[in-house]
């Protein structure tokens, strides 16, 4: 026997809890890192969305006048929209990674605490973002020569509020997952098309009939996206919608957490941390 | 036995699933640097009692004090302090052995992470494997595996479920002897549950019997050697799994009786 010992760190503070949302983001970058596959496919959809919808853009620009003064809107939109997608499936499938490695067990026994493991997902959210909607820019500026950043500075506000409601989503549905298990792993995919309708992406929240403006409202992507079309056709940036999704982002982030640590909750008086995998 | 002198208290544990019990109000007390087995049938509730010991799963009540902490109340005070194996559980299967290893150093504060796997592969016979993905391992080097992980942060308190199911016999011996030297060297409190009646008899001081949520019997092996008048630990398990311990404890005997009981 080597006798080696351990001497352990503090393991209270900020510190010690930075280090142990460290160690979830090494556990599932070591996955990413080894597997160019996953990462490809990361960037894969987006690229191919975009794609499209420039060539599009393409083919109606010459008679269309909105598409004449705005041509980037549609992949500005279909970025921005990614961003949404991307940070939601960035929480859930990082949760649905643990799943299928039965690994909660050992995480939930080891110190790394609930908001620990929730800051995990999110860090994690915002590099699998990165990756997808990054390499989906950088083939908008290759092929098309559109640049994200055409958007300014108001880029920052847009980019913040659909992450944080991709989050808030992805949190809901790490708790649902958690709550009916892995045959509730579709929703990881399907449950952001529930709001795409709503959220005014491709078209003004306005040609919606009354009641379902109103449920657009009750959402941030909304608002983000009405900001996007007024820095695009405008040239002004609506301090009225940025505040609107960043209060209404508190909210659904708040929802979206209470729900994952009921789901937690449930599972530890079910016992199904410890068994819950494929 | 005082509080001081025990590693772990359990009092009234209880788990109720709708209508089924699971473990029907049971008590005991483990002594700080000793090793004692939970032993029981399949659904005798020792899963069950070691996961309401961890902290994954809740009692529907009953109290449970682990290095003079309510586990209830303060688990992360002494999580870092515990360790676990279990087949129930596993560890990211694409990710190399060393790799996982890294996270959970990291995840339990452990100094000088890379020097201290190098010294648990080491003892766990693990060296050779430390760059193979996890998941491409065998049945009983995941046990290895799972063992140096539990070993990592050099805990006080260490739950063992099946430490050494799936294991040759060689390996086996090797893992207990390195489990009885670990604890020789750190003074850590075990509790194991197994269904391998030798290492029962090899490394444990004292022994809880479980049948159906209860409490049935508890002693060291050799008093209950004496006292089921038989000459192996797999003897005495047959009795008292199959009702046959002739009225010698009650189920129930961990109500009032626990404290005469307490090992």
């Amino acid at each position: 026997m080597s006798a080696g010992t351990a001497r352990i760190e503090r393991q209270t503070g900020s510190a010690a809890a930075a280090r142990r949302v460290f160690a979830l983001v090494r556990r599932h970058a070591y996955l990413l890192l080894k597997s160019w596959p996953r990462i490809v496919s990361m960037a894969y959809y987006p690229t191919v969305t975009m794609v499209l919808w420039a060539f599009l853009t393409l083919y109606l620009a010459p008679t269309n006048s909105f598409l004449t003064s705005a041509p980037g809107f549609f992949i500005g939109a279909v970025l921005l929209w990614d961003v949404l997608f991307r940070g939601q499936l960035g929480v859930s499938l990082t949760f649905v990674e643990e799943l299928y490695s039965r690994n909660l067990g050992n995480l939930f026994v080891s110190p790394l605490t609930l908001p620990e493991f929730i800051a995990g997902q999110l860090v994690m959210s915002v590099l699998r973002t990165l990756i997808g909607v990054g390499g989906a820019c950088v083939f908008a500026w290759l092929l098309f020569r559109y640049s994200i950043f055409s958007f300014g500075l108001p880029l920052i506000a847009f980019f913040a509020n659909l992450l944080v409601f991709g989050w808030a989503i992805g949190l809901a549905v790490s708790g649902l997952i958690l709550r009916w298990g892995l045959g509730a792993e579709e929703l990881a995919w399907a449950a952001i098309f529930l709001v795409a309708p709503v959220s005014g992406v491709y078209y003004p929240v306005g040609v919606l009939p009354g009641w379902l403006q109103a449920i657009a409202y009750a959402l941030p992507s909304a608002h983000v996206f009405e900001g996007m079309r007024a820095v695009l056709l405008d040239g002004t940036f609506d301090w009225a919608h940025f505040r609107a999704a960043a209060a209404l982002n508190v909210v659904f982030l708040a929802l979206g957490a209470a729900l994952f640590a009921m789901a937690v909750r449930h599972a530890r008086e079910h016992g199904a941390l410890l068994q819950m995998g494929e | 036995m005082t509080d001081r002198d025990a590693a772990i208290s359990v009092a009234g544990l209880k788990k109720t699933y709708g209508t089924v019990e699971a473990v029907k109000g049971i008590s005991f007390t483990v002594r700080a640097g000793t090793t004692t087995a939970l032993l029981g049938g399949n659904g005798a509730g020792k899963t069950t009692t070691l996961s309401m010991l961890l902290g994954v799963l809740t009692p529907t009540a009953g109290k449970i004090t682990v290095l003079g902490e309510d586990m209830l109340k303060h688990r992360h005070r002494v999580l870092p302090r515990m360790n676990f194996t279990s087949p129930y559980v596993d560890l990211p299967k694409r990710l190399t052995v060393g790799q996982n290893l890294l996270v959970f150093a990291d995840l339990y504060g452990v100094r000088r992470a890379r020097a201290r796997i190098a010294a648990v592969a080491e003892d766990c016979d693990l060296t050779a494997l430390l760059k193979r993905p996890y998941g491409d391992l065998s049945a009983g080097q995941r046990t290895r595996v799972s063992l140096a992980k539990a070993v990592l942060n050099e805990p006080e308190v260490l739950l063992l479920d099946e430490p050494t199911a799936s294991l040759d016999p060689d390996i086996g011996d090797r893992m207990r002897t390195y489990l009885e030297q670990y604890q020789r060297r750190t003074g850590c409190t075990m509790l194991l549950a197994s269904h391998h009646m030798g290492e029962v008899e090899r490394m444990c001081d004292d022994v809880i019997m479980l049948r159906a949520g209860l409490v049935v019997d508890q002693g060291s092996p050799q008093d209950l050697l004496a006292r089921y008048g038989r000459e192996n630990m797999e003897q005495v398990f047959l009795d008292v799994a199959r009702g046959r311990d002739g009225g010698l404890r009650n189920a129930g005997v961990t109500g009032a009786g626990a404290d005469e009981l307490a090992i």
